[in-house]
């Protein structure tokens, strides 16, 4: 292992362009497509030599061109990369959901012809999950999808369809059995969304961007070859999708107390003044530690379940506790941000700002989604309450 | 650092959880309580403790111990914390033992260390002195007398102070605070009845006087030893939090109103949940601060402050509301979840309350 750490950095430290060793802007993100668009030439650059390697999807089957990395060692490459100040090279919802998804329940054909595009970052994948009538009680979906040969006919309204404007396929859940309990007249399916008929349309958001979308799906040929496990037995899928989803989500915080990320204590220094070291404001001061520790206690947990998965304890319903603390806590620090900057903190755009301070205010206003998205969490406490502790519906 | 366990943690833990399931369920202290027990804790038991060779955790191997240390010792004290267990592992087997073995001399070690590794006697730490942990805040005086020294002054919060054999006092010298092994016969000491029926108690030091040889050595025992102190009650806490937990679970699963049970209602089921996800992040915490204390690493300070913190705030929320949500019979002393509650509020404010961590924890971190 200690060989492979120190190849991993060798590597790194050849291959990645110092440009990728910044901070990243939320615009620099690299989610790939057909339509990506690359703010700096590096990023490409950057993606292409992972993608090479595979470790844009490290723990994924070599076959598939994924890394075949073991977990240890692909914790190995994120400290690594973390410690030189890497920038994740590509993210999407190909590489955390529908990728991990089609592993275990795909074709070998699906795999074959999904996987590796996923890795390299030449299709973007977005989510058909949520209707304008099925947020929270998502299995009352009506996106309808009816078998005549060997297609689909596919009709429906999807909605918080993130980023499905630059998206290139759009997995769904639709109904193919309407007669059936509304768990169980559920499939999943792969859509492509050349196809006219697919219309996502943007929807400005509080924070001013418009990152989520609704999307109209009107009279869709899908082929039978895209429908993945078997007909009508969706839900299990969609559930374990869902899984990968929160554990993305709940990594929010972890991410944002990455190297170049701002720490709260030195804003709270700076606006509130600094005494012997110490943030000069007592109650303010208190708070700060309140929320870090509360975050530090929070990614212990998280290594604590990682090395627990690692000794080969079984991943279960946990997710839904990382999910809603780990929003939870990001929600909190944008909010301990905001109120060390006092007025400063509230600038929308233009003079009189810098650019973290309008940064935050945006990030502040996107936090408010993460304890919504990929199940409220009112539903993660639902599902802990239920699978973790067994109390009666 | 690890944050699991390795098979040795595993088998005392399971040893221990049996052990005060079976030897000292709450009922023990209840009756400790009810008998208005002189001593406050059950001397047998503690002998059997000492023979399974928790008294010797902190000791090294060359003076009788196994040096197990705390990832050891939070084990057993998890273990007493979910029943509520009334013995003298703090005072004793945590705080006597790691004061002697780190700034023990090798007779000091030799006088005191056989009969405590045999449960046969009692060490307290006397600290304290005002109505909050203040470690800094030492007026007992320490004057030189002769060879030795005259000590006065009052300490309280003395955890089994009023039978303690020798009190290990924090005293004021020319030269800084000192730690001096006094017996605790030479000490007026009253016993405080605490709301949680466990013993503390207030010491007087009149003109008390010892000779050199009861001095311990000068240097960084007291904190280290506090730093395992507030570990280990963590780990109490941590234990006690989860039976309160667990019981209130199942309350909710058996007690039926409006003809279901009341834990298929939301309100219950979101607090329920919310109380998991706390009690399971104070494991992590607890788990940390023991690792790092044991390894020495550099962050102990910030990982013990943030173990004892996440401890208070998590056995708070378990102690009110498992009252709360057995109801009518949860204020009831027939009942056993109020024991929780009372045992939070004493073990929250004992070596550190939670606004005492934060401070420690923001230096630590430095701001």
């Amino acid at each position: 292992m200690s060989n492979f750490r120190a190849e991993t950095r060798a590597w790194l430290e050849e291959n990645c362009p110092p440009a990728m060793r910044s901070f990243m802007p939320e615009n620099e993100q690299v989610a790939g497509g057909k339509r990506a668009e690359y703010v700096r030439p590096e990023q490409k650059i950057w993606l292409d030599r992972m993608a090479e390697k595979g470790w844009t999807a490290p723990t994924w089957p070599k076959q598939y061109g994924g890394g075949g990395l073991s977990n240890e060692q692909a914790m190995i490459l994120e400290e690594e990369m973390q410690d030189l100040g890497c920038r994740v090279p590509l993210r999407g919802m190909g590489l955390s959901m529908l990728g991990p998804v089609l592993l275990e329940y795909g074709t070998e054909e699906q795999r074959q012809t999904h996987i590796p595009p996923i890795v390299r970052g030449e299709i973007r994948w977005c989510q058909g999950y949520s209707e304008p009538e099925a947020g929270s009680d998502l299995a009352s979906l009506r996106t309808r999808a009816v078998l005549q040969g060997e297609h689909f006919l596919v009709n429906g309204h999807k909605i918080w369809t993130s980023n499905a404007h630059v998206s290139d396929w759009i997995f769904c859940l639709v109904r193919t059995d309407p007669t059936a309990k509304k768990h169980e007249g559920i499939s999943f399916l792969l859509i492509d969304m050349a196809d006219p008929g697919v219309r996502p349309r943007p929807i400005r958001l509080i924070s001013g961007a418009s990152v989520f979308c609704e999307t109209f799906i009107e009279n869709v040929r899908v082929p039978v070859g895209n429908l993945v496990g078997p007909l009508n037995k969706g839900w299990t899928i969609a559930k374990r999708l869902l899984e990968h989803e929160r554990k993305g989500i709940g990594g929010i915080a972890a991410r944002n107390a990455a190297k170049f990320e701002v720490p709260l204590e030195a804003v709270a220094k700076q606006f509130a003044g600094e005494q012997d070291g110490k943030i000069a404001d007592p109650i303010l001061r208190d708070r700060v530690a309140a929320y870090s520790m509360d975050a530090h206690a929070f990614q212990l947990t998280r290594r604590r379940a990682a090395e627990e998965a690692e000794a080969g304890a079984p991943p279960g319903p946990l997710s839904a506790m990382f999910k809603l603390q780990g929003t939870e806590l990001n929600k909190r620090r944008y909010e301990m941000l905001l109120e060390a900057e006092g007025f400063q903190g509230l600038g929308w755009e233009g003079e009189g700002f810098t650019s973290d301070e309008l940064r935050f205010t945006r990030e502040w206003l996107r936090s408010k989604a993460n304890s919504i998205e990929g199940g409220t969490s009112e539903v993660q406490l639902n599902i802990i309450a239920k699978r973790v502790l067994g109390l009666p519906d | 650092m690890a944050l699991i366990l390795n098979d040795e943690a595993q088998m005392v833990r399971d040893t221990a959880l049996s052990f005060f399931r079976e030897r000292s369920p709450i009922t023990a202290l209840r009756k400790l309580r009810d008998d208005n027990d002189p001593v406050g804790f059950s001397r047998g038991l503690w002998r059997e403790m000492a023979e399974l060779g928790w008294t010797g955790f902190l000791v090294d191997e060359d003076d009788g111990g196994s040096a197990f240390g705390m990832t050891g010792l939070t084990q057993v004290m998890e273990a007493a914390g979910r029943t509520l267990t009334a013995s003298p592992l703090m005072s004793t087997a945590l705080l006597g033992a790691s004061l002697l073995s780190l700034a023990g001399s090798d007779d000091q070690k030799a006088e005191y260390l056989p009969p405590l590794l045999a449960g046969e006697q009692i060490l307290a730490l006397a600290l304290d002195e005002g109505a909050r942990h203040a470690p800094d805040r030492i007026a007992v005086t320490a004057a030189r007398d002769g060879a030795g020294y005259r000590l006065n002054g009052e300490k309280t919060f003395v955890l089994d102070g009023h039978i303690a054999d020798t009190l290990i006092v924090a005293a004021r010298t020319d030269s800084g605070v000192a730690l001096f092994l006094v017996p605790g016969e030479a000490a007026s000491r009253t016993r405080l009845a605490m709301v949680d029926s466990r013993n503390a108690a207030r010491v007087r030091l009149d003109n008390v006087v010892v000779g050199p040889d009861a001095m311990l050595r000068r240097g960084p025992a007291l904190d280290l030893a506090l730093d395992r102190a507030r570990t280990g009650l963590a780990a109490e806490m941590l234990g006690s939090a989860q039976e309160a937990f667990d019981r209130t679970v199942q309350y909710l699963k058996d007690r039926k109103q409006f003809g279901v049970a009341i834990g298929s209602f939301q309100s219950l089921k979101h607090r329920a949940a919310q109380m998991f996800c706390e009690v399971e992040i104070t494991r992590s915490a607890v788990i940390a601060a023991a690792s790092a204390l044991d390894s020495g690493a550099n962050d102990a300070a910030a990982l013990v402050s943030l173990a004892k913190a996440k401890a208070n705030e998590t056995l708070f929320l378990c102690g009110n509301e498992g009252v709360q949500m057995h109801g009518g019979i949860g204020m009831t002393d027939e009942h056993e979840i109020g024991f929780f509650m009372k045992r939070s509020r004493v073990a929250q404010a004992t070596f550190g309350d939670t606004r005492f961590c934060r401070d420690r924890y923001a230096e630590a971190m430095g701001y």
